[in-house]
């Protein structure tokens, strides 16, 4: 393959760009996806000559009014004031991008959507009559439209300078939606559940860890949620077929994106599915 | 010529002179290929046993350093690596330019590659290299750099895993084979003890019978020969090591399944139009119930050359690497045009890996692009095998009238 271009190519100098104007909005979430902005700017401080985060309370206190470029949503909604709240935001941002496990599907909270919810609130508070709360944890896409999603558990910062970079120039983002195992043999490590029989998840997540948890050997949690043509139950399937026990691979599917609908839909097919008698390995 | 044990740590001295040396070693439960330091780095008293889905290390104390077979690495780790920055343009007060290649890196000398591996680079090569066939050029220069310098060291196998078939591909186990186009600089048999489950034809100490395929590969020896007297083979270690892959491949014919039906083996015979005239087979959509669209089985296979490139500006706009990185028929992006890919589903992805692997290749380089290893079989989470879904359409080539996949 040759080199198309000439070694010297004169462009105009690009027109003077306004710094997009960024909020960064906090919904009921642990704050990592929020850690992981501050994390970026750590290692890229370039990012705040390029964009203005005028609005990002994990970060200063100081607020400027909407109407906003960008919005960036960490946490899933839980209460109705929530509901509210998302509707709001979405009128004032441009551009919505939810980021993280809990915008993106629900979060691990979302496992309260299989349970009681006034049993888990009177086992937790004190005075349960001052607690108002929905029976579900839910991605914020169930409520208003979403321009973008960046997924993971926490989200990763390459991604999430990645999809800034691509705001800032107008173009698409690039972010894989193939497997973890794409990174795994990218990265040369050994699967961990072919060479050693650990249930993984990540043929049915979608990359963008780096496969961290496989080069570490540990199977895939699932935190990047599903990949494009997830494939549950024949995973499973094989899985329990080598002997891993049924409670332990509705455990792994009952994670960090229980909600997203082919993690929902296999949970609740191996909780319904008589449970198979199998043999010690 | 005989090495002992002594001249085969002398010979990755002597190549790590020149080259960088990567071999064999067990890492994270597996046999990876990685750069060696020494021959003790090499995995001598491991086996693999290796099935669809599953593969572990067991020790065998009469294993040498090469009674394991092909792990999930292979030469295209190095020749065609995972990622590569092809190209990087500045912008220089408002003028872009490219700015100057990356020195090159040391050349690579490879041990312990099998016949097919050889086979595997042949295929490569005529992906990579095409150029020399007339048929318009088409080389990769970074491939055909690394190509250019690399140094071979084969070795026949002994043992064959379950998956291993390439005795019925043509493309092993004997490492070397000029008719075939596989050639290596050194080529080793060990004649030394061996696994139960190989052909082991010697007794006696541990000692390699050499035979030098290149001019580069006799200067090696010379030099491994400079402070280590190397005698030459006798006759009966000749003989014994040109027995090692033809018994090998008589039992690999011989081989049962633990049901008593035969081994893996895929039958080549009009394997394209086979294929082609069963474009509409219910066997994609059943395999498809399996699959899980993962990859898995297209960045093993040591032939799959799909890559995409995608240009990386940083943050400043002022940069930008063209990085070319690999690609797989299994995913979605992989068939987008027009905003939209064009195989949704599992069984159209599956049908393109399987047809283009064993029909289109023949079309596109003159060979299959299956060597016969295995790595597809044992890497596949799920452990489907090629070679049964191969068997299956040949059982009922019966045009479905159902709906493409
Ligand atoms: S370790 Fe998990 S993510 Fe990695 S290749 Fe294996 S199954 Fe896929
Ligand atoms: S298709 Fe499978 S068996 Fe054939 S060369 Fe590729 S990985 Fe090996
Ligand atoms: S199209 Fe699929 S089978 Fe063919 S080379 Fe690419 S990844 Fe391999
Ligand atoms: S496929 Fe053949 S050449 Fe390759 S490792 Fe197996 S036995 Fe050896
Ligand atoms: S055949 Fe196996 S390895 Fe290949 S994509 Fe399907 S499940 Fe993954």
């Amino acid at each position: 393959m040759t080199n198309p271009l000439p070694a010297k190519i004169a462009v105009a100098a690009p027109a003077h760009v306004r710094r997009p104007r960024v909020a960064v909005y906090k919904f009921a979430s642990c704050d990592g996806c929020q850690l992981q902005f501050l994390a970026a700017i750590g290692k890229h401080p370039e990012l705040l000559s390029k964009v203005d985060f005028v609005h990002f309370l994990e970060a200063s206190r100081a607020v400027e009014p909407g109407p906003y470029d960008i919005g960036f949503v960490e946490g899933s909604v839980t209460t109705a004031h929530d509901a509210e709240r998302i509707r709001e935001i979405r009128r004032e941002c441009r551009t919505l991008v939810t980021i993280g496990a809990c915008a993106t599907s629900g979060g691990i909270q979302a496992l309260r959507n299989w349970g009681k919810i006034d049993e888990f609130v009177a086992a937790v508070y004190a005075s349960p009559a001052f607690i108002s709360t929905l029976a579900t944890s839910t991605a914020i896409a169930e409520h208003v439209p979403v321009d973008f999603e960046l997924r993971g558990c926490p989200i990763d910062t390459g991604q999430l300078v990645e999809i800034l970079t691509a705001l800032i120039v107008g173009r698409k983002p690039r972010v894989p939606s193939t497997s973890v195992c794409a990174e795994c043999k990218a990265e040369g490590v050994v699967c961990v559940a072919v060479a050693r029989g650990v249930p993984c998840l990540g043929p049915v997540t979608q990359a963008g860890c780096r496969a961290i948890c496989p080069a570490h050997g540990r199977g895939c949690f699932g935190c990047f949620g599903p990949s494009d043509t997830p494939n549950l139950v024949s995973l499973n399937l094989h899985y329990e077929a080598a002997g891993v026990p049924r409670d332990e691979l509705l455990r792994l599917v009952h994670g960090i994106n229980a909600w997203a609908p082919p993690f929902r839909a296999e949970a609740d097919r191996l909780a319904a599915a008589p449970h198979v008698k199998v043999a010690a390995p | 010529m005989i090495l002992g044990p002594e001249a085969l740590q002398r010979l990755i001295e002597v190549l790590a002179l020149e080259y960088r040396v990567i071999g064999p070693t067990v890492a994270d439960g597996a046999v990876v290929l990685r750069d060696l330091a020494s021959a003790d780095d090499l995995p001598t008293g491991w086996i693999d046993e290796q099935d669809g889905g599953h593969y572990r290390l067991q020790r065998d104390e009469s294993a040498g350093p090469f009674d394991h077979v092909v792990g999930p690495h292979s030469l295209k780790n190095f020749l065609f690596p995972p990622r590569e920055p092809i190209a990087r343009f500045e912008r220089v007060e408002g003028v872009w330019e490219e700015c100057a290649p990356a020195a090159p890196e040391r050349p690579l000398a490879v041990i312990g590659m099998r016949g097919c591996d050889l086979a595997a680079l042949a295929i490569q090569d005529r992906v990579f290299l095409r150029g020399d066939s007339g048929e318009g050029e088409a080389i990769d220069p970074a491939y055909q750099r690394r190509r250019n310098g690399l140094f071979l060291v084969a070795v026949d196998c002994r043992r064959a895993a379950a998956t291993c078939f390439c005795h019925s591909t043509g493309s092993g186990p004997a490492a070397c084979s000029a008719s075939a186009g596989r050639q290596a600089d050194l080529a080793l048999v060990d004649l030394g003890p061996g696994p139960a489950d190989g052909v082991a034809p010697c007794a006696g100490p541990r000692r390699y019978e050499c035979r030098i395929g290149s001019e580069r590969g006799a200067a090696v020896i010379d030099a491994i020969a400079a402070d280590l007297p190397l005698r030459p083979s006798p006759p009966e270690d000749v003989a014994a090591a040109e027995r090692v892959p033809v018994d090998l491949e008589r039992a690999m014919w011989a081989r049962e399944r633990s049901d008593g039906g035969p081994g893996r083996s895929l039958d080549m015979e009009n394997i394209r139009d086979l294929l082609y005239s069963n474009l509409e087979h219910p066997r994609w959509l059943e395999v498809a119930d399996r699959c899980l669209s993962c990859t898995n089985c297209t960045l093993v296979c040591p032939t799959c050359f799909c890559a995409s490139v995608t240009e990386v500006a940083d943050l400043s706009g002022d940069a930008v690497t063209r990085e070319r990185h690999w690609a797989s028929c299994f995913s979605l992006d992989h068939a987008r045009m027009h905003g939209t890919s064009v195989r949704h589903t599992t069984a159209s992805r599956y049908r393109q890996w399987l047809t283009h692997k064993l029909g289109g290749w023949i079309d596109q380089f003159g060979t299959s692009g299956c060597t016969g290893c295995g790595r597809c079989i044992t890497w596949c989470p799920v452990g489907i095998d090629l070679t049964a879904e191969v068997a299956a359409i040949r059982e009922t080539p019966a045009p479905s009238t159902g709906p493409t996949p």
